[in-house]
């Protein structure tokens, strides 16, 4: 990807003769302006090496229009809040580079699907994580600070569950490319289940039969048909399709257990 | 909208397409299929109570080439909601990793192994 | 929170689960079912599809009667439960009257799968 992404971009430019131009010097970007039912405005971004998507919505809000909306902050794929629908897929647009997702120099920006626009490329985020408090995303400690750390192996089973799903930074991609949100709207959705067999999997947790109770059924992990999009798109490769096929194993083996 | 048109139009609009989703799409339309194809194939065996001389009218009639590429149909329907399943049970029950595409292929390419069996035995 | 869901028991997700679990069952069964059903018919029609071969080998052993009624079973269980999560997911149509039509449409298949199974074993 690096490596492409030099050669379309600074590289092959360096290898041209000073007069020959680029390939295309300016990008051909669409983007979804909110207001009046919303409609798709039009606009010519130069194009630079090494130029990410939100690179090029920057560039347009400090040149062309100031009124722009986009959410942003750390740059670097660590905060999980610049994701919108580029080109019709859901994506983290702080590092996704131009030349990957618009080879033909056209690109079309969206919000991310199944969540209320508040203007342009923002979102209401607060369902998506109103969604991870319904899962019981949150660690529920069963020691005290005066009790000993707690010992977990780090090849034990649990502990690589967990580990292969923890890196989720809550940007919403998932969500917004699974067709189950779109087609049960109370469906808790791929991150918030993916957090939830985290927590399942934490041995010092105190609320795991309570958690299981509100991630099973056909708003939770039942729900989930493996079409795996979430998987497919997640910017850090995780596997909710995964996390979530574990907690339908979990709860059928909890429909078993007398005391769960 | 309604939910219902916003499921479809949903169906129909999105363009983020990869080997997962059609590996749903295909497993679901062809089971919605089967599910109706069930009972009219359960009523005809069911016309044997009336004894073998019928039935054998029902297979002289199931010998006509739209009846027999029907028949196809629904063997290659099968075939696929067979693939695709055994897929869904592989990645609900199998501890995988990374190879959600391989078994989508390997899905396709039995249902496909499938369909030309059938194809090249009915010609 | 947009949000969908009944009111019900905290117990209800366990109907999901074993709906959901009842259904994957029915598809292992199933799986092998539908294999031997293909071999079957790609044998049968090799042969030549006659009334005489199949209620011949309906009346060979009690294994095929016997192999067909599980089939019936599994594809009665199989079937209403997969047309459910369409509907609701397709149709909008959930809930309860939806599980109603469901366990009907069930026990339909159940009724005409058997009515098969004895017209071509008696």
């Amino acid at each position: 990807m690096t490596a492409g992404t030099a050669q379309a971009g600074g590289l092959s430019r360096e290898r041209r003769p000073e007069t020959a131009p680029l390939p295309s010097s300016q990008l051909d970007v669409v983007i979804w302006r909110s207001g009046a039912g919303g409609r798709l405005e039009r606009f010519s971004v130069p194009r630079a090496p090494s130029q990410t998507v939100l690179d090029v919505v920057t560039w347009i809000q400090r040149h062309l229009d100031a009124t722009l909306a986009y959410r942003f902050a750390c740059r670097v794929g660590m905060c999980g809040s610049c994701a919108m629908t580029v080109n019709g897929v859901a994506r983290w647009t702080c590092r996704t580079h131009v030349d990957r997702v618009a080879p033909a120099g056209r690109l079309e920006l969206r919000p991310l699907a199944n969540l209320p626009v508040i203007r342009d490329l923002v979102c209401d985020m607060r369902e998506f994580f109103d969604k991870w408090t319904a899962a019981k995303g949150a660690f529920v400690p069963t020691a005290t600070r005066r009790d000993p750390p707690a010992r977990v192996p780090p090849a034990s089973r649990e502990r690589r569950h967990a580990d292969a799903a923890i890196e989720c930074i809550g940007c919403g991609v998932c969500y917004a490319s699974c067709d189950i949100v779109a087609w049960r709207p109370a469906y808790l959705g791929p991150a918030a289940l993916n957090r939830a067999w985290t927590l399942e999997n934490d041995v010092r947790d105190g609320a795991r039969v309570a958690r299981l109770a509100a991630v099973a059924g056909d708003a939770g992990c039942h729900a989930c048909h493996s079409q795996a999009s979430c998987t497919e798109r997640c910017p850090k490769h995780l596997a909710p399709t995964a996390s979530i096929a574990g907690l339908k194993r979990l709860a059928s083996r909890s429909l078993f257990e007398r005391d769960r | 909208m309604t939910k219902r048109e916003t499921a479809l139009a949903r169906i129909a609009s999105q363009h983020d397409r990869h080997a997962g989703w059609w590996a749903f799409i295909v497993h679901r339309v062809s089971g919605v299929a089967l599910a109706v194809f069930l009972p009219v194939h359960f009523w005809a065996l069911g016309e044997a109570l009336r004894g073998d001389a019928r039935l054998d009218a029902f297979l002289r009639w199931a010998d006509a080439p739209a009846v027999r590429a029907s028949e196809w149909a629904i063997v290659v329907l099968l075939g696929l909601h067979l693939t695709g399943g055994l897929r869904v049970l592989a990645l609900e029950w199998l501890p995988w990793r990374g190879w959600q595409k391989s078994l989508a292929a390997a899905a396709a390419g039995v249902s496909l192994l499938v369909a030309v069996a059938f194809l090249v035995d009915l010609l | 929170m947009r949000t969908d869901r009944p009111a019900r028991g905290s117990a209800h997700w366990r109907v999901d689960a074993w709906l959901w679990l009842l259904q994957r069952a029915s598809a292992a069964v199933l799986a092998v079912c539908v294999a031997v059903h293909l071999a079957t018919i790609f044998y049968a029609v090799h042969a030549g599809l006659t009334a005489q071969t199949i209620l011949g080998r309906m009346h060979a052993s009690i294994a095929w009667p016997a192999f067909y009624v599980l089939f019936v079973v599994a594809a009665a269980v199989h079937a209403p439960i997969g047309l459910r999560a369409v509907a609701a997911e397709w149709l909008g149509f959930g809930g309860r009257r939806a599980d109603l039509v469901a366990a009907a449409i069930g026990i339909a298949l159940l009724a005409l799968g058997l009515r098969a199974v004895w017209a071509l074993a008696r």
